[in-house]
């Protein structure tokens, strides 16, 4: 007596019209289904656009992708921290390295002063040219003009620092530093022009001049105090990162974004994680129904399990016709809640204005605009846990099914 | 293959406090192509008996052997299995798959069999011609009478040539005419096909068709002659 085959339509034949029996409580089941993976992917898509958000905004302020720097400048941002231009190896490395933008700065700790206040600043020296690809900047000016050249000798200060030094747009500040040889050098600068960044705090602490006229201040000829790189996407740096390091002589620090700011590193990497808890979370809610839809199917069917047990179906392919059955319906809720997903978030991509809670978002360091980020790889996820933990759910229900006893199935009214 | 021979069958029930005796000590021996009726009253054994020989419940003690098959010794799987190529059971309620049409119904076993599908719907709609429902394959069993579903369940019971046919009060809830047709199919099969037939019934009109009458009370044969 040799095994049947499992007979793989027939199971999907039965399992497809058993599904349709009670239409109402499918169609319930769809819908919950349906709205649970779409919440798994439209919520998914929302934290993946805020965390991309604070991150884009975290190396925006680094700035940049990969940094090289002065070992000690991290911990001792000074003037004598500084380092030579690029030159011969890691120039040609720079130019050819595939990077979107790369650029010399100075950031020095300094004070600036108005005739009424004084603060202590960073005070960055940047190559103008580079500062809309690498901080986005020269689009936040909305008084008066970005720096023009290396050698501009105007200063650009943030709007809530004009408003504490009480001074506006073409007055005079003064900068007061220090150079290699711990001397104060100070200078004018007249304000050209004013910013208003997307983060209020960095307003009072960021002020941007050019970078010669920053090293003529301090005395540091051709020298500076990062090369900052900017790659063409943060999360695929490590090609880009492994080049330029190669190029990079002894004596100087290289780090990518991720080993610059742990903070950040550490919230690019919790996110899959709250993906994936998240999705879970929702998928145990949406468990109880699923479950309940099969028990109650199971339930309602005991004379006709009885029956093709009678008739020489064998347990397993019970289990595989429940799980089946389960699996056809996931597979439909789960094709229509990617598609809700997906015409729900792509509208909103361009971005979805939450200023009333700018400040908290702020507080985050995120913009007052999320802009959801809907991946594959999300999407991927989420169907995979609906399909892997939803099998798991109908085993119980299955495995029932197949150890009922014919006899009493059979005599089940 | 379809000889059976049981020896010495004890199966009891729990109902409540109380322990009811389902088979006490059953003996007996169906050679291949008999026609043989089970009567006697409610409880007294006749279901049990049936529900034994087709593997659906297992005796407490005893042997039930189907050619050399020890069935009250198969795993679940290997019960099923033997249902599926060796028996064929009817039901005293239709026991009708009610989201599958009158073929599909028919064609269940044999698709389960692994049967290629022209063949399986060549032998269903031969099947359902000789038991009488030629123009009814598509429909439902809800859309059948109790007579024509009962058929349907006929067909689907020896449409793959079973070598025995278990049923269950198979004219309980058909009229006087039905259960002469459909006894007249069973006797016609058992001749033509040398397919077993054992029967449970409490119909005296179902008991003339048979060559041997086994009759029950409390769990025992009582007496075993042929007609």
């Amino acid at each position: 007596m040799t095994p049947p085959r499992l007979h793989f339509a027939t199971l999907l034949t039965l399992s497809w019209r058993n599904l349709w029996r009670n239409h109402r409580r499918t169609y319930i089941m769809l819908g919950a289904i349906s709205v649970g993976v779409w919440a798994m992917i439209f919520m998914t898509a929302l934290m993946r656009g805020m965390v991309d958000d604070m991150l884009n905004q975290g190396i925006r302020n680094l700035p940049g992708h990969i940094q090289i720097q002065h070992p000690d400048f991290l911990d001792d941002p000074s003037v004598v921290n500084s380092i030579p231009v690029p030159r011969g190896e890691l120039l040609a490395a720079l130019n050819q390295s595939g990077a979107k933008r790369w650029a010399t700065r100075i950031k020095v700790p300094a004070v600036i002063a108005s005739e009424r206040e004084s603060r202590g600043i960073n005070l960055l020296g940047v190559e103008p040219d580079a500062e809309m690809d690498l901080t986005g900047i020269p689009a936040q000016v909305n008084e008066g003009r970005f720096l023009q050249s290396n050698l501009d000798d105007g200063i650009i200060i943030g709007a809530k620092l004009a408003q504490r030094l009480e001074t506006r747009l073409g007055k005079r500040v003064v900068v007061m530093s220090q150079d290699p040889d711990n001397n104060i050098s100070e200078r004018g600068f007249r304000i050209v022009g004013i910013y208003r960044a997307e983060l209020p705090g960095l307003e009072e602490l960021n002020v941007y001049a050019a970078r010669d006229t920053l090293q003529q201040l301090l005395r540091i000829q051709d020298r500076v105090s990062q090369i900052v790189i900017l790659g063409q996407d943060y999360r695929d740096i490590e090609t880009l990162y492994q080049r330029v390091r190669q190029a990079t002589p002894a004596g100087l620090d290289i780090k990518p974004w991720y080993r610059i700011d742990t903070y950040l590193a550490a919230m690019f990497n919790m996110m899959d994680g709250f993906v994936l808890v998240w999705v879970i979370i929702i998928f145990l809610a949406l468990s109880f129904g699923l479950v309940n839809t099969l028990v109650m199917a199971v339930f309602e069917r005991v004379r006709e399990i009885g029956l093709i047990q009678a008739l020489g179906m064998r347990p397993t392919m019970i289990v595989v016709q429940i799980l089946l059955e389960s699996m056809l319906l996931l597979s439909i809720g789960l094709v229509i809640g990617n598609l809700l997903a997906v015409i729900t978030i792509k509208p909103l991509e361009s971005g979805l204005d939450i200023s009333v809670v700018a400040e908290g978002m702020a507080m985050m360091g995120a913009s007052s605009m999320l802009y959801p980020s809907l991946t594959l790889h999300d999407m991927l996820l989420a169907n995979a846990v609906v399909i892997v933990l939803g099998l798991l759910t109908s085993i119980l229900p299955a495995w029932r099914a197949a150890r009922l006893d014919p006899v009493r199935a059979l005599n089940t009214t | 293959m379809s000889a059976i021979h049981c020896h010495q069958l004890c199966k009891t029930f729990r109902q409540g406090d109380e322990i009811i005796t389902g088979l006490d000590h059953v003996d007996i021996d169906i050679a291949e192509g008999e026609f043989v009726c089970l009567s006697g009253p409610s409880g007294s054994g006749k279901t049990t008996l049936l529900n034994a020989i087709g593997g659906l419940d297992t005796p407490d003690s005893g042997e039930i052997r189907m050619g050399d098959i020890r069935i009250d010794r198969l795993e679940r799987g290997a019960l099923a299995d033997m249902r599926l190529h060796h028996i064929g059971f009817v039901f005293q309620a239709y026991n009708l798959i009610p989201v599958l049409s009158a073929q599909e119904n028919v064609e269940f076993v044999m698709q389960v069999q692994g049967v290629l599908a022209a063949e399986r719907a060549r032998k269903a709609r031969a099947i359902l011609k000789e038991v009488g429902l030629e123009g009814m394959e598509d429909r439902r069993p809800a859309q059948l009478s109790g007579g024509q579903q009962q058929r349907v369940a006929v067909a689907r019971a020896i449409v793959s040539q079973p070598d025995l046919v278990l049923a269950d009060e198979p004219t309980a809830n058909l009229d006087s005419v039905a259960s002469a047709h459909l006894m007249g199919l069973f006797s016609e099969l058992n001749q033509h096909h040398n397919i077993t037939f054992v029967i449970a019934t409490h119909d005296k009109r179902v008991m003339s068709y048979a060559r041997r009458l086994i009759k029950m009370q409390d769990g025992k044969i009582i007496s075993d002659a042929p007609q």
